[in-house]
Parts: structure tokens; C-alpha cells; sequence
């Protein structure tokens, strides 16, 4: 046994804007144990159902992250309807599938140009990023906020997407797609990246199960769980898989995520193809939540699961929002065991962490 | 079409003192846990253990109301992952929670407030508006 | 495995003119409905305070009496949640961001002195109404009351 010392790594991260701080105990340049702790930006928003009522609560709850907004804002919609028993018109439905799928692409665009960044290949991360900015432009263009749509509401959507504007959506699509072969291509391929991730951060099949973890960390472990099957929104009419790699590396949930960015773009057009032309976006609800619901969706980030429980006051009694940064915490320290301290910041990078919705 | 699988969520109320045996009944069944939290409802803690199986998709949740001043042994050495809901729950609530297995000791949130949602948050409430 | 996998899109680079817009001298573009900053017609305002209670923010306020509507736009969210449910549809959301200042301030818009008459005068004229009717009411009920006694 060599000379043991701790670390301090972080709050501040080399690559991630977000504070997210943990000791590790090193023994020569392998990491024997971490301990995380994160807590720098608790902002109490679960706290906040006691002043807004559930209809302002939408426009919290989909604050709760800046780049997975709309899946927060359609998660805690989905769990109300549950509450109230309400059917949303099928346009909204579709809607909502298609808004979600555009979060997703740009969300994991972003992962992918910081893992870049991470493992110092700056120019990839601009390519990623440049992509990315058409789907954020699609997303002002839709919604009228690059990341926070606000156009979720309890019973359905508050704006159509116009037919003119899917025309948009789909030669856009046609464009970011033929650039990403170009571009997630080197992901794929290059022996730098590949030097980089490939055996870094292994977590078996079994690890992944015993520590909760969710998403693309379980999918590139080789456990096919997608809370889209769970058939919310307008997934149960489109046809997917969930995408699973067996490796369990950061490899793997580096190639997850690209196939999931293409299997968005595919899910978009299948969803625009099947779009119902109706004129109600959303069915109106009356009274006051009265009952309680466990939504899980399917964030970019991996499953979150939305508790709403209210009373028949305006007020509901507790929102609880589990985010998949959450539930992969447990993963990260498992992961960053008997790595070597130079991957460290690139090991934290790979679960897609967002402290700030873990803290909420 | 994809295939949809979601079968009816259960909720199931237990006894405090059951929760460990169901727990591990639920571990070996090959659940994973997906959440745990607290609420403080009607002076009492409703605390919500969520499990989950990802080959049927099933959610279950194991449900335990307790008063604010009873103990909770602490599910983490059966399920280490429960270490940062068990932490949350009593940092943010107050719920005495026995034997977690990393235990933050209120410093999992950098927060002013002691159990800013818990019952003496409501007390204060209470007296404010008195 | 390849070495220089990712040279063309590197070559492709140097002859590509850049993505980003210089700001300050080329104007920004923003789309039709870009949830900018809210915009109020006040005059057609009747200040029933329903945005006053649904934002989620507390940032908006009405004054009924005065014929005014304020909004501190530092703590504005753009959310469009009291555009939505504005019964006179008189606000608006318009495209543009708040500039950034050095300190926080609420705008407060003022209904043009011809509105805030014609006001007074339907408001006046709602309570001699309402007035008249509960007299007559009043008077109603003293005969119903009278009547069993007759």
C-alpha cells in the first residue's frame, strides 16, 4: 500500500459550469475512494408548492434545469393529468413528443462538445456546439425561448407548431443530420477519443443495477431501461428501441448518446408524419388536484420521476422531483474507483451531470 | 409501434418496523431503487421508498407513516444507493433516520435553514400567523 | 480506428465563413414569437389584477384606483403565463431582452387621463346601478316582510 492523500476536486470543474465538489483518496495517481458533496446551489424549489399554486408550479417545475426544461415543465404536466384523470387532445400529445425529442438532441449535442472540451479536443466541441445552435434556433422558432419553452400547461400545450414551420423543422433536420455524420463520426472513430474513453470507468451490468443508476450511464452498461415505454406522451405510436452498448465505458455512453441523437432526429419525423390536424391543444381542467401520481419520463439525462400529491387546495402538499444526475451520483463513485486522478474530470463529465436540478 | 409496457403503479403502507424485511424482499425480487423521499403531511412524516424493475417496468413503493419524533433504521446497508435520499430526507425534513452509511450529517445542502420543510418550518409558519 | 479522421471537417474549417453574428454592428434576429419582454396596451387594460395573481414571480402589480400597471422587469421570467390568461388580451409578449442595468426598478405604465374618465364614469355608473338595485331589493324585501304581517 502506498502513501495514501486526499484531493479536493472541485467545486469548481475544469469543463462543467456546474459546482459539483469531492474528496478523493489517492494513492499514487489511483483513485482508491471518493466521496462527493454537492449542496452549493440548493434553492429549495420543492419548497415553493407552499406559495405558487399547480398552475404556476409548471413554470417552476420547468426550472428546475435550463437544458432539459420542457422535460421537467412535460413531467410535472403528465403527473398532475394523472391526478386530475385528464386525456390530453392527441396534437398536444405529439407535440409534446416532438419538443422533448428536439431537448433531447440539443442536450446531448451539449454533453458531447463538453466531453470534447473535456478531454481537450476543443475544435470537436465547436463543431458540436455549431450543430447544436440549429436545434436551438428550431426551439426559439417553436417555442419563443432557445431553452425554456414554457408552452407546457395542465391539460395539454399552450402553442401549435404551423405546418410552415415543420417544413422548417424537417429541412433543418435533414441539414444537422448530414452534419452530424460528419462531425459524431469522430467520436466514433478517432483514435485520440478513442485512447481517451475507451476501458475508462467501467461499471458492470450488475453495479449499475445495485446503485440505481439511470439512462444512457444503464443503457451503456447494457441494461435496456427507457421510461419512454412506459408509453407517456405520444411514444407508445412511434416506433424505437432503447439503444444499449455492453461495454459499460465511458466509450459506450459516449456512443449511447450519438445514437440517441439519431434516433431523436427519427423519432421527430416519424412524429411529424403521424400528427393528428386538430384544433384543441388542450383539454381544460377544473378544481384542484386531489390525489397523488409517480411520473417517470425519460430526460435526456435518464429517468426522472415527478411525486405530486395534493389535497384539493390550489397549493398541492408536496412535488418531489427526482433528477437522473440524482440517481447517477452513486454511480460516479463507484466509477471513479482505481481510475487514474488525470480522467477524474472527464469520469464526471460522462454521467451528464446538472447539479443544479439534483439540488433543485 | 413501440411496445408499451406500464403496468398499475402500487403503492403499499407498511409498518415502520417492516420496512427493512420488505426491502429486502424487494432487493432480491430485483428491484432497483428508483427514489425515496419524505413529506410532511398532517403533523406526520409519510416517507416513500420507490423501487423499480426494469425488465416489467414495474413501480413500487413502499410507504411508511410515522410521527415526527419516531426513529427510521436506515435502508442503506441493504440498498447502499439510498445514501443521498435517506441524507435529503434528513436534512431537509428532519426525519430521525438511524445508521445511514455515509452520513452527511446535515451538510449535504449548504442551507441556513434547519429542516427548511420540515415541522418546526411549519411551526414558525403557524406562529407568524398568529 | 482512424488517425486523421477528422482533418477534411478541419480543412472544410478554414474556408467557412464564421457561424456566430457580430452582435453590436449586425442586429440580432429573432423569431416571431420570441418571448422577449412583455408589452401592455394599457388603455385597453380594465385592471382586474387576474396577471397580478397568476405570475408566478410576483413581479407584476396593478393599481386599480391610479390606473396603473408595473412591472419590475429584472424579476420577470418571460414565462407568458399572464399573457395567456389576460381576459382583455392587452399584454402581449414581444420579442427583444431587457438590457441590463445597474440596478432593479419597476416601469409603470399610466392609462391616458380620456381612459381613466370614461372609467370613473362606468365604475360610477356600475355603482348607481348596483345601488338602485339593492334599494330595490331592499325595497322588495321590506314588502315581502310587510306582507305575511298584512
Amino acid at each position: 500500500m502506498g502513501k495514501r492523500s486526499v484531493i479536493p476536486f472541485g467545486p469548481q470543474h475544469p469543463v462543467l459550469p456546474e459546482p459539483i465538489h469531492s474528496d478523493r483518496v489517492i494513492e499514487d495517481e489511483t483513485v482508491v475512494e471518493a466521496v462527493p458533496s454537492v449542496g452549493f446551489i440548493h434553492r429549495g424549489l420543492e419548497g415553493l408548492v407552499e406559495k405558487r399554486d399547480f398552475n404556476q408550479m409548471t413554470y417552476v417545475a420547468e426550472r428546475t434545469c435550463g437544458i432539459c426544461s420542457f422535460q421537467h415543465g412535460m413531467g410535472y404536466c403528465e403527473a398532475v393529468e394523472h391526478v386530475f384523470g385528464v386525456e390530453i387532445p392527441r396534437r398536444a400529445k405529439f407535440l409534446r413528443t416532438i419538443w422533448a425529442e428536439l431537448g433531447r438532441m440539443h442536450s446531448h449535442l451539449l454533453w458531447l462538445g463538453l466531453l470534447a472540451d473535456g478531454f481537450g479536443y476543443e475544435n470537436l466541441f465547436y463543431q458540436c456546439w455549431r450543430v447544436r445552435e440549429k436545434v436551438l434556433d428550431l426551439q426559439e422558432m417553436t417555442s419563443g425561448g432557445r431553452l425554456i419553452f414554457s408552452v407546457n400547461t395542465i391539460g395539454g400545450v399552450i402553442k401549435d407548431i404551423t405546418p410552415e414551420q415543420f417544413a422548417v423543422i424537417s429541412d433543418t433536420l435533414n441539414d444537422v443530420e448530414k452534419e452530424l455524420y460528419a462531425v459524431l463520426d469522430t467520436f466514433i472513430k478517432d483514435y485520440s477519443v478513442q485512447s481517451r474513453l475507451k476501458g475508462v470507468g467501467i461499471l458492470t451490468k450488475e453495479q449499475v443495477h445495485d446503485l440505481g443508476c439511470a439512462g444512457p450511464v444503464a443503457r451503456a452498461s447494457g441494461v435496456p431501461m427507457d421510461m419512454r415505454r412506459l408509453g407517456y406522451a405520444a411514444y407508445p405510436e412511434l416506433d424505437f428501441d432503447p439503444i444499449t452498448y455492453e461495454d459499460g465505458d465511458s466509450y459506450s455512453r459516449c456512443l449511447v448518446r450519438i445514437d440517441e441523437v439519431f434516433q431523436s432526429i427519427e423519432l421527430i419525423r416519424q412524429a411529424m408524419g403521424k400528427i393528428p390536424d386538430e384544433k384543441e391543444l388542450a383539454t381544460p381542467v377544473k378544481g384542484n388536484p386531489d390525489g397523488e401520481y409517480f411520473m417517470r419520463v425519460e430526460q435526456p439525462r435518464g429517468e426522472a420521476v415527478y411525486y405530486v400529491k395534493g389535497n384539493g387546495k390550489p397549493n398541492l402538499q408536496r412535488m418531489r422531483i427526482r433528477t437522473p444526475t440524482f440517481a447517477n451520483l452513486m454511480g460516479l463513485c463507484e466509477m471513479l474507483k482505481n481510475t487514474k486522478l488525470a480522467d477524474v474530470g472527464l469520469l464526471i463529465l460522462t454521467i451528464d451531470p446538472c447539479i443544479s436540478c439534483t439540488e433543485r | 409501434m413501440a411496445q408499451v409496457i406500464h403496468p398499475e403503479e402500487i403503492i403499499e403502507t407498511i409498518e415502520v418496523d417492516k420496512l427493512l424485511t420488505k426491502v429486502m424482499e424487494l432487493k432480491k425480487n430485483h428491484y432497483r431503487i428508483s427514489q425515496a423521499c419524505a413529506a410532511y403531511v398532517d403533523e406526520k412524516f409519510e416517507l416513500s421508498y420507490s423501487f423499480a424493475d426494469d425488465e416489467t417496468y414495474q413501480y413500487h413503493t413502499l410507504r411508511v407513516v410515522i410521527d415526527t419524533y419516531a426513529e427510521v433504521p436506515s435502508i442503506t446497508e441493504i440498498v447502499p444507493a439510498a445514501v443521498f435520499y435517506e441524507n435529503e430526507m434528513k436534512e431537509i425534513f428532519g426525519v430521525k433516520i438511524q445508521m445511514i452509511s455515509l452520513d452527511y450529517n446535515n451538510k449535504l445542502y449548504r442551507i441556513n435553514t434547519t429542516t427548511p420543510l420540515g415541522p418546526k418550518a411549519s411551526a414558525d409558519k403557524e406562529e407568524e400567523e398568529a | 480506428m482512424a488517425i486523421l479522421n477528422y482533418a477534411p471537417e478541419a480543412l472544410k474549417n478554414l474556408f467557412r465563413p464564421p457561424v456566430t453574428t457580430k452582435y453590436p454592428a449586425e442586429p440580432a434576429v429573432y423569431p416571431e414569437r420570441s418571448r422577449g419582454h412583455i408589452e401592455i396596451a394599457i388603455d385597453e387594460c380594465i385592471s382586474c389584477g387576474m396577471c397580478v395573481r397568476c405570475c408566478p414571480c410576483g413581479t407584476l402589480s396593478v393599481d386599480r384606483n391610479a390606473g396603473t400597471w408595473s412591472i419590475d422587469r429584472f424579476d420577470c421570467i418571460a414565462c407568458g403565463y399572464c399573457v395567456e390568461k389576460c381576459p382583455k388580451k392587452c399584454l402581449h409578449m414581444v420579442a427583444g431582452y431587457q438590457t441590463p442595468g445597474e440596478k432593479k426598478g419597476s416601469v409603470t405604465y399610466q392609462k391616458s387621463p380620456e381612459v381613466m374618465e370614461a372609467d370613473r364614469k362606468k365604475r360610477e355608473e356600475a355603482a348607481a346601478k348596483a345601488k338602485a338595485a339593492a334599494e330595490a331589493k331592499a325595497k322588495a324585501k321590506t314588502l315581502d316582510e310587510s306582507k305575511p304581517e298584512a
